[in-house]
């Protein structure tokens, strides 16, 4: 015989799903997000989500560039880091700050760690938490569907400041945030249902949950996330503030405004449930969000910020190396009906 | 009580290339045949004939004094032309009687039993079990009077028929069930004699529906149960099946007859009535021919010894070139590389695979994302990322902590990584490492 075969050990058959075409799925399932934040805040949230792809692929091929590694861009997850790095933003967030998050997030918090899967950090979020060195910028939250969105001015330039204070045209467009409201225990002037849509202010990608929630069901269908965590994450945020709402606030409405307002959605189902950072196992994904859940009203609650999500999610994120390390699957054999 | 177990995949299975096709069982006689002293787990047969003999078919030309070996007889009438080693399909080099044949048809038989089965004592059974070579024909090879004598010994209350045929491509059980359940059944009648026990449950998975009314038919008053499975790989693991029939599970280091349970493979029962009622010594069995590269794919009853490359020609050759050769199913079978190997007694398929014909997808091995799918599909609920990182820094002791002995090499982990990690395969090594390791100390 002088043909030559291919003798590897089994299997010899492989799914056909790899990590871009996953990748591609968790983009796919944000793009309704992003329509949405064009549609509330015009263009410039088009311009920043590029801005921030772009600032990312480059981040990540430099780093590869410079220690002589294999550039990893191909597997799209800087993509996937840049969009939501930009979903977390409001929308008169300067360009610059936008490239300087997107160094953190990838060269700081991924790349320095060993790149994709070796993060212990979401690198977005830590981006967002870096970026808040510049709280006014990142608080600043504008309403949407306004005219001055469709500016080149406002599109193109730097909207936010005109020497040194916040200018005025942004400062007329500013609105308080429904967790703002609630933090000071006063039902929002903003309709539930402006809320579900996402017509509300607030950071670009985070105020439709109803867009959200289009991503998790295409997310959920191509069974690139299972439904625990942001099920979890959602349901604990439900549970504890209907038990226990602020003061003259009916129960189902608090719970309703908790759950649609500021990133949670958006947390709870692009952020909590990044492979990397959270928990390998089913127990360890309940618990970790369950755990995200509780602190994301606890901070809300007690913390000075309104928002919370972020730094619950953050705190998770390194609990994921416990939890990954003393929850193990039961075992076959063990501790079930047996004998 | 859920008739599955946690975990395991669905992969593409294929089966319809040949799910339908009759069993060929005219197929031509080989000129010669290969058959390796060793086709069974246990002590290796020593030959019972020289050079220059010649030798029936259905003649013993191997046996030896353990408990734990099945001998092996010849498949073809004709004369000894070599004892020397040849490859297995295991991937080594086997002690193997070569017989060329002759052309004539003679050939012996053993000793037809006439009667009914609770005529027979258990011991009959065993000893002609053994006397007949037969072995698990399902892919493990254990000498079957081996197993039925544990079985016997430790009491075993619930015996379980193994239909499930769970790999992708392999259609020989299936043919087998739908063209013979009568065999099977009383296979599984003289097994159960043979244990005396009252529960015997044939389990086959939903995909095979044709396969479950024909043997519901058959087993009809017999005492005999069918039971109907979700269709996932590997349903037919014995550790899954036990836990998706019995609602129990064996505890690790045990043996599935440590809670009361005994599974056997449906073509095992079928090579047990043959042996039994017909004096027919396992000589034959029905092998899939499929895959991308395979011209007409087919399921054909071969005599075992036969080389690869009669199958293939059986099967119009091959369609386009193929880069890979399989023994069994492409989740855990063996890639062999070579036409001349044969047929062993545990071969249930042979697959040709051609390049771009979609079965496998090689790309490199990229950085683990930690997506846990590995963790989900695992049927023995271990974690195979975590094993693979230790054991490809060779941390057997960390690998032992997470209970890597467990593992059953079912390659769901590898099947289902987007990574392309060589999951199971750096896990495999590790199971090899471990005793290694113990014997240092």
């Amino acid at each position: 015989m002088s043909e030559k075969y291919l003798v590897n050990p089994s299997p010899h058959y492989r799914c056909g799903d790899t990590t871009p075409s996953i990748m591609r799925d968790v983009i796919i399932s944000m793009l309704p997000v992003l329509g949405g934040a064009v549609v509330f805040f015009g263009f410039r949230s088009l311009m920043l989500t590029l801005v921030s792809v772009a600032a990312c692929i480059a981040f990540e091929s430099l780093f590869n560039l410079i220690t002589k590694r294999k550039n990893t861009v191909g597997d799209l997850s800087a993509v996937v880091t840049g969009m939501i790095l930009a979903f977390n933003l409001p929308v008169v967030t300067p360009y610059w700050m936008v490239v300087i998050g997107a160094f953190f997030a990838i060269v700081v918090v991924k790349c320095l760690f060993g790149g994709i899967g070796k993060n212990f950090l979401n690198p977005a979020l830590a981006a967002r938490a870096f970026l808040f060195s510049w709280p006014t910028i990142m608080t600043t939250f504008t309403k949407p569907m306004q005219e001055i969105y469709y500016q080149f001015s406002f599109v193109f330039g730097e909207p936010m400041f005109v020497d040194g204070v916040v200018s005025e045209s942004v400062d007329a467009i500013s609105g308080a945030t429904a967790l703002k409201s609630l933090k000071e225990g006063v039902l929002p002037d903003i309709e539930l249902w402006d809320l579900f849509i996402g017509n509300v202010p607030g950071s670009i990608g985070e105020t439709s949950a109803l867009l959200i929630l289009v991503g998790f069901v295409y997310l959920l269908c191509r069974k690139v996330i299972r439904w625990h965590i942001p099920v979890c994450y959602l349901g604990t945020v439900a549970l504890l503030t209907y038990l226990f709402p602020a003061a003259g606030i009916d129960n189902l409405t608090y719970m309703g405004y908790e759950l649609l307002s500021g990133g949670l959605m958006l947390g709870a189902v692009f952020m909590a449930t990044d492979y990397t950072t959270s928990p390998l196992t089913r127990r360890g994904k309940v618990i970790y969000a369950v755990g995200c859940g509780l602190l994301t009203v606890v901070l809300r609650t007690f913390g000075d910020f309104p928002e919370a999500v972020s730094y619950s999610i953050l705190i998770m994120n390194v609990m994921t190396l416990v939890l990954d390390r003393y929850l193990k699957p039961r075992r076959y054999g063990i501790g079930g009906e047996h004998a | 009580m859920a008739f599955t177990f946690r975990g395991g995949i669905h992969p593409d299975y294929m089966k319809e290339r040949t799910s339908a096709s009759v069993i060929v069982s005219d197929m031509p006689k080989p000129e010669r045949v290969v058959l390796p002293l060793a086709q069974h787990i246990g002590v290796p047969c020593q030959a019972l004939v020289k050079v220059g003999d010649r030798v029936l078919e259905g003649q013993k030309i191997g046996d030896c004094e353990s408990g734990l070996c099945a001998p092996i007889h010849s498949s073809l009438t004709g004369i000894v032309k070599a004892i020397e080693t040849r490859w297995h399909p295991n991937g080594t080099k086997v002690l193997s009687v070569i017989v060329e044949g002759d052309g004539t048809d003679d050939k012996v038989e053993l000793t037809p039993f006439e009667g009914e089965i609770d005529d027979l004592s258990p011991e009959e059974i065993i000893d002609r079990a053994r006397e007949a070579g037969i072995v698990g024909m399902g892919g493990a090879a254990f000498p079957l009077h081996a197993k039925l004598r544990t079985a016997l010994d430790r009491r075993v209350k619930t015996v379980i028929v193994n239909g499930c045929e769970c790999e992708p491509y392999i259609t020989a059980d299936h043919r087998a069930m739908v063209e013979y359940p009568r065999f099977i059944m009383m296979g599984a009648a003289l097994i159960r004699r043979c244990l005396g026990v009252d529960d015997v449950v044939i389990c086959v998975e939903n995909n095979k529906p044709d396969a479950i009314a024909t043997l519901r038919a058959t087993c009809d008053g017999s005492g005999i149960s069918v039971q109907e499975l979700p269709t996932k790989y590997p349903q037919g693991g014995e550790k899954q099946l036990i836990r998706a029939v019995t609602g129990r599970e064996v505890p690790p280091g045990k043996l599935p007859m440590d809670i009361g349970c005994a599974v056997f493979n449906v073509d095992t029962c079928a090579s047990l009535y043959r042996a039994v009622f017909r004096g027919q010594p396992l000589i034959k069995r029905v092998v899939t021919v499929s895959g991308s590269a395979v011209a007409n794919p087919a399921n054909l009853l071969v005599r075992i010894g036969t080389p690869y490359q009669d199958l293939f020609a059986y099967c119009g050759g091959f369609s386009s070139d193929p880069y890979k050769i399989i023994n069994g199913g492409p989740m855990m079978g063996t890639a062999q590389h070579s036409l001349e190997t044969p047929v062993t007694k545990n071969t249930s398929a042979l697959l040709a695979f051609a390049e771009n014909g979609g079965e496998e997808t090689i790309l490199d091995d990229s950085a683990c994302i930690r997506c846990g799918r590995c963790v989900s599909v695992c049927p023995m609920r271990l974690q195979p990322t975590r094993l693979y990182e230790c054991a490809v820094v060779e941390r057997f002791d960390e690998c032992a902590k997470l209970n890597v002995m467990d593992c059953i090499e079912c390659g769901c982990c590898s099947y289902t990584c987007p990574s392309k990690l060589y999951l199971v395969q750096a896990i495999r090594m590790a199971k090899r490492s471990i005793p290694k390791e113990g014997a240092k100390k």
